[in-house]
């Protein structure tokens, strides 16, 4: 190396991530990946057709306003103030940011520094680590844990322990990061357990950073509730959206952060330092497909809700197909989906992963499952595995005839 | 922050005793933002669009073209869009495989090296992003940053958030009476730029073509440049969106082609600017991987991804024009062919009403002088600003014509000593350019 410089300290350590590792891997197309959260089911077609038509017009091929396309904050603040209750301006309470991750790292950047702690339930989607340690704070971990003795499990009985969650809040708390629906395990977090969280950040004066981009895939019979909407909440929170999740084009990276102007103007100037303004035609369309469904919210026809439906069912089927496999889904009750499989014993399949010492488990797990079944999963905290199954029926047909063959073979 | 926090949460706790119904509107009584926002909010693009929509201006403020994308790119993305489910999920987070493939061959000829699709490159969400990942990823607290002034005005905020210190060296003209009639006019000096350069320099950012002035740096102030980098061990921040618009036959050299510089030199480019299609927002930087790795692990923390169809557009783009490079129908000429002739349009205007503009060699500007006007700001509210401030903002206001002050370009240190010119965007339809010069034909501004 010609030169003597290197990285900065704010990147040190984080350069290993699990989604290039197991993509790459994945990218092979005889693998059927149940991997990476991404549909392979198309995007409702007048979403796609509202960006054909949109690179057809001259001025959205060009710089739009910094913080968010006209168009797509006003769409953002009629739903929004539909769903919140409350008047949202779209000019101070709206930043429209590169996806949910691009919203999460605005906030990180904007709010919190060196010297802060944010705390982090466990399991996490995995962003939120890196990006605290990168604004220079301390990630406090907190987990949630399996109510015991339960033989079908669903992510309801995952819960957070009250006194537990008390005892991380600290002086240096400066927030705390809530992911509902959660991904991995797809927990909707009821009105008391965001109670809990709420009182006690009102109690120490911290933020809460809130990751909804799962926001519209509830499953019958659960609510999604905005911690932002419960006394005392609106002036302190982030609630993240993402337009790839809900309308299944992860490929457009457009997110939004809403929350308060005294917040939201701090992310928009890490917006406008970063990368001042995202996609033009793509925010359009985006606020098209907005008004659209706004127009048709409660109605069964509604994209927000007919996406859930649809889901439900693979959900259910994923479900089943993993149990005949030998293993145990925890069934989720909204969003991520995704089924967050616990793993059965080594013995169980006979499989040789004395070749991959330095890895966790999970890793190993899913590392061999791939090369050897080809099949594609996510490793998620040492004893799980994550399989997403907003797929077409296809794949996961295909994923039913490994999973049945591979029991046969042991 | 002198205040303990818990006294500070005690007193936001009697407040809320005290005023129930102040509840809900209760700000945090601590510090919310952190430290690297502050001071750097301002943005005289924010600031300025506004005032032009205002006021309906005809626009030549802001850098975009107000005419379409060349047809082959549009339908590219039209293709990319009604093309598989693929194109609309994520893709490769580096950068999109068609993508980085087509820019590594098409950039490997150019500079005579080969270069790795998948070390060598990554994609970003505008040469923007690609400059805040350099920054990010290489520079650290107490790096001093030297910049070239007049500067795109990002450089300073992106310096300042990642905890560096920028440190200025201007181009001066070089005529003694200080006549300036193009931007090759304007040089750097090799001694005043060594001197900039102490033990905790980290790195040079240079643009060219340059944006405002349009300055197309020769190899030989180039070679300078690199002499400096590599005697004292810099890297070096290359900025060349503008690089395909030249005129009156100046060249465009990659500082990077130069020997011993590929290894440190970051070489940021834009699709935006390439194939006229700013709002795509796909940008890319090349360098060695032993760099590119840096900026991948910031941008992995980051963004992660950019978006699909639009760097499958911009793949087809570069497809075509590689196999038609340095022929006729290369956009590559055709751009600056189409663009040469509205700087002269422009250029014409401005000089038939007695105002003197610094032709540029490149890029989309054209650097006015307006030291010889007398205007009248009586009206106006404008305080401390600048003068060429108040000028862009009379402008707009009594003659309806959007334009960017340059002193915007130039650091606190030395604003005052540039703040007699205004920058002219010509990337319009000859429409809007005929309009600018209706309005200067009518407003014929005396002069001294």
């Amino acid at each position: 190396m010609a030169t003597r410089h290197t990285h900065t300290k704010r990147i040190e350590g984080l350069d290993k991530n699990v989604w290039v590792a197991f993509s790459s891997v994945a990218a092979d197309p005889s693998i059927v990946n149940l991997g990476q959260g991404l549909p392979d089911l198309p995007p409702p077609p007048y979403v796609k057709d509202a960006l054909a038509k949109a690179a057809t017009v001259d001025r959205l091929n060009q710089y739009t306003r910094g913080f968010g396309h006209p168009p797509l904050v006003k769409a953002l603040s009629q739903v929004y103030g539909k769903v919140y209750g409350r008047t949202i301006d779209p000019f101070t309470d709206i930043l429209v940011t590169v996806g949910g991750y691009g919203s999460l790292f605005c906030t990180m950047q904007a709010l919190v520094e060196e010297g802060d702690e944010v705390i982090i339930i466990e399991p996490f989607f995995d962003c939120y680590e890196p990006m605290v340690r990168m604004a220079g704070a301390k990630p406090v971990m907190i987990p949630l844990r399996l109510k015991p003795g339960k033989k079908t499990v669903t992510s309801a009985d995952w819960y957070l322990d009250p006194e537990e969650l008390s005892s991380k809040f600290t002086s240096k708390t400066k927030a705390i990061i809530v992911n509902t629906p959660n991904n991995p395990i797809g927990k909707v977090f009821t009105r008391d357990e965001l109670q809990m969280i709420a009182d006690l950040c009102i109690k120490h004066d911290t933020l809460c950073f809130s990751d909804e981009v799962y926001e519209w895939l509830i499953y019958k019979g659960h609510q999604h509730i905005k911690i932002a909407t419960l006394p005392g909440m609106w002036e302190r929170t982030i609630t993240v959206g993402s337009a790839g999740k809900t309308f299944s084009v992860t490929g457009w990276k457009l997110g939004w952060s809403i929350g308060p102007q005294h917040l939201v103007k701090h992310l928009q100037t890490v917006m406008q330092i970063s990368l001042y303004t995202c996609p033009t035609p793509l925010q359009e369309a985006v606020a098209q497909g907005l008004m659209r469904d706004c127009a048709l919210m409660g109605q069964p026809d509604c994209y927000f809700s007919s996406l859930a439906e649809e889901l439900r069912d693979k959900r259910d089927r994923m479900a089943s197909i993993v149990r005949a496999a030998g293993m145990t889904p925890v069934i989720p009750e909204g969003g991520t989906s995704c089924s967050w499989t616990s793993l059965p014993s080594v013995s169980l399949f006979n499989m040789d992963l004395s070749h991959m010492e330095n890895d966790a488990y999970d890793y190993k797990f899913v590392k061999w499952m791939i090369k050897e079944k080809k099949l594609a999963a996510i490793p998620d905290f040492e004893k799980y595995i994550r399989f997403c199954f907003i797929k077409q029926d296809s794949t996961i047909d295909a994923a039913e005839v490994i999973l049945k063959n591979w029991s046969k073979t042991q | 922050m002198g205040i303990p926090r818990n006294i500070l949460q005690l007193w936001s706790v009697v407040r809320r005793w005290r005023s129930p119904a102040a509840y809900d509107n209760t700000i945090m009584s601590r510090q919310i933002h952190a430290r690297r926002v502050e001071g750097v909010d301002k943005n005289v693009w924010v600031e300025f669009t506004q005032l032009a929509a205002d006021y309906k201006a005809v626009n030549l403020g802001q850098g975009f073209p107000d005419f379409s994308p060349p047809q082959f790119v549009q339908e590219a993305f039209c293709a990319a869009v009604m093309g598989g489910p693929s194109m609309h999920q994520y893709t490769r987070a580096f950068g999109h495989p068609h993508l980085v493939k087509s820019l590594a061959t098409f950039f490997s000829r150019i500079v005579g090296l080969e270069i790795n699709p998948f070390e060598d490159i990554l994609i970003t969400v505008g040469a923007y992003q690609a400059l805040f990942c350099a920054f990010q990823a290489l520079v650290d607290k107490g790096d001093e940053v030297i910049i070239v002034e007049p500067f795109f005005d990002c450089y300073q905020p992106m310096v300042h958030m990642a905890g560096g210190k920028p440190v200025y060296v201007p181009l001066r003209p070089r005529n003694k009476d200080g006549l300036v009639f193009s931007s090759e006019d304007w040089v750097l000096s090799a001694e005043e730029l060594a001197s900039k350069i102490t033990p905790r320099t980290k790195a040079i950012v240079i643009n060219t073509p340059n944006n405002p002035l349009g300055k197309v740096y020769k190899t030989e102030e180039l070679q300078v440049i690199a002499d400096l980098c590599i005697k004292n061990d810099l890297l070096c921040i290359s900025d060349e969106v503008y690089e395909w618009l030249t005129y009156d036959g100046a060249k465009h050299v990659k500082i990077a082609s130069l020997p011993g510089m590929w290894e440190r030199t970051i070489t940021v480019g834009s699709a935006g600017k390439t194939f006229s299609a700013t709002g795509w927002k796909v940008g890319w930087a090349i360098s060695s991987s032993h760099i590119i790795k840096h900026m991948q692990t910031l941008h992995q923390n980051s963004v992660y991804h950019c978006a699909t169809a639009a760097q499958e557009a911009v793949a087809c783009g570069f497809d075509r024009e590689y196999d038609v490079f340095g022929t006729e129908e290369s956009y590559f000429q055709q751009l600056p062919a189409m663009l040469h002739h509205k700087r002269k349009k422009l250029a014409t205007y401005l000089e038939s009403v007695g105002l003197k503009p610094i032709m540029p060699e490149g890029g989309y500007f054209m650097v006015v002088d307006i030291s010889t006007l007398s205007v009248d700001f009586k009206d106006q509210d404008t305080k401390d600003e600048e003068y060429d401030f108040k000028f862009v903002k009379w402008l707009i206001r009594e003659k309806g014509l959007a334009t960017i002050p340059v002193s915007a370009f130039y650091s606190p240190e030395h604003q005052q000593d540039f703040n007699k010119y205004i920058r002219f965007c010509f990337v319009k339809e000859d429409m809007t350019l005929d309009a600018a010069g209706d309005i200067l034909r009518k407003w014929s501004p005396e002069s001294k």
